[in-house]
């Protein structure tokens, strides 16, 4: 060894600079979609907390989502794109195996040459992208990382399905992650357990598909009960272990954003957690239905721009989903 | 320690009465927890969750379709403590 390597200089400490959210253009009230799996509005209310979802228009695929909603988080970060280094997506309604969706989402934003990938991690993927992003702007390999979790799930739903379909909407949630001059970004508690990896599922492989074409385009099919279950009782804990990492008790925290799924996981999940009685919860499904990497950037923006949070507050956010997978970590909203 | 079925049944019947608000005295064991007392999926999920810490078992997930009454779920809940 004659040469001594140089390392990147870490910097100190990263937050998130700036959100930004678009949902699908059009409201689909449960009336709508009920009639194909024999349900209705109450059945679907009761249930599920949702009373539409937002669905974008067959001129609008999970990129346009994708850009739309990056455009914005980088202006309310008020970072040029030009000064992105890195672009992570997360989705899994990009039906194309390469290129990624990020480096075309870099280009058409003007981050031009930004490192950029995406990532699979379902419901999770945005807290798993931000963990990510975090390391990079901390370990000095990015100064600025755009992270996107973007869904177009109305292109992977069959409309009888009663398992999961008629809870799915589209949309896309981006945030700025750089440096700051204080702790933003709690240490990531994340994780996968591929052991169940059936129970929220595409109903049969691409490779599938090409060998008997008769199956016909894949959609998700979810055990709805065992995912209840789980989410409901065991993911509770991973919000916990954030907490802890991050050095706050459950009364510490200002706003609660999990991922979307179903009203009455989140409700399960508040009185695991023992937050506070005045601790705002995103409950964004109400109106934008479950929209996997995109719903805890879309909760959080909304609360914002609806003012119920405020730019300084201490948010818990958690993903779940497919994999299954969970990433949770407290933050500071932007 | 195991308990009694009178034992169980009056657990189960404090879980459900937390989950649904319906009274102790209506969770019989001939009643149906959909039909009669009209619990859905994921309440059932729910009351199986706190059931499983009360008592001390498993209830696996595809068991849980077969417990349609309230006898049944005690009578599963005692032959799992065995």
């Amino acid at each position: 060894m004659t040469v001594r390597l140089q390392q990147a200089e870490p910097v100190r400490y990263s937050r998130i600079l700036g959100l930004g959210a678009e949902r699908g253009e059009n409201v689909v009230t449960n009336d709508d979609i009920a009639g194909p799996i024999d349900s209705s509005d109450e059945w679907i209310r009761q249930r599920t907390g949702i009373v539409t979802r937002r669905r974008a228009g067959a001129d609008r695929d999970v990129l346009d989502l994708a850009e739309a909603a990056s455009v914005k988080a980088l202006a309310a970060a008020g970072i040029a794109p030009a000064d992105v280094d890195a672009v992570i997506v997360s989705t899994v309604t990009y039906f194309a195996q390469t290129p990624s969706a990020a480096a075309i989402l870099a280009d058409r934003i003007g981050a031009n040459p930004a490192a950029a990938y995406d990532v699979s991690a379902a419901c999770a993927g945005y807290c798993y992208a931000v963990g990510q992003a975090d390391a990079l702007v901390r370990s000095g390999v990015a100064r600025h990382v755009l992270v996107v979790g973007a869904e177009k799930l109305s292109d992977f739903i069959d409309p009888t399905d009663r398992s999961i379909s008629f809870l799915l909407g589209d949309g896309a949630g981006a945030a700025v992650v750089g440096p700051s001059d204080f702790p933003g970004i709690g240490p990531t508690v994340w994780g996968s357990d591929g052991s169940k990896a059936t129970t929220i599922r595409q109903t049969h492989s691409w490779s599938e598909l090409r060998e008997d074409p008769s199956l016909g385009w894949p959609t998700l099919r979810q055990d709805g009960p065992t995912v209840f279950k789980w989410a409901s009782f065991q993911v509770g804990q991973f919000a916990q272990q954030a907490m802890a990492a991050a050095g706050v008790k459950p009364e510490d925290i200002d706003v609660f954003v999990p991922h979307q799924a179903n009203m009455r996981i989140i409700d399960q999940m508040i009185k695991q957690l023992g937050l506070r009685d005045d601790v705002v919860v995103g409950r964004d499904i109400a109106e934008t239905g479950n929209t996997s990497a995109a719903s805890v950037p879309l909760a959080a923006e909304r609360l914002l721009a609806e003012g119920q949070a405020k730019s300084g507050d201490i948010a818990l956010q958690i993903g779940f989903g497919a994999g299954l997978v969970y990433a949770a970590q407290v933050v500071v909203l932007p | 320690m195991a308990n009694t079925e009178q034992e169980i049944l009056e657990g189960l019947a404090e879980i459900v009465a937390e989950e649904t608000g319906l009274p102790t005295d209506a969770v019989v064991p001939e009643k149906s927890f959909t039909d009669d007392l009209d619990i859905d999926s994921l309440s059932m999920m729910t009351i199986v969750t706190h059931a499983e810490d009360k008592f001390g078992v498993r209830i696996p997930d595809e068991e849980v379709k077969n417990l349609t009454t309230v006898g049944d779920a005690v009578k599963f809940i005692a032959g799992a403590q065995g």
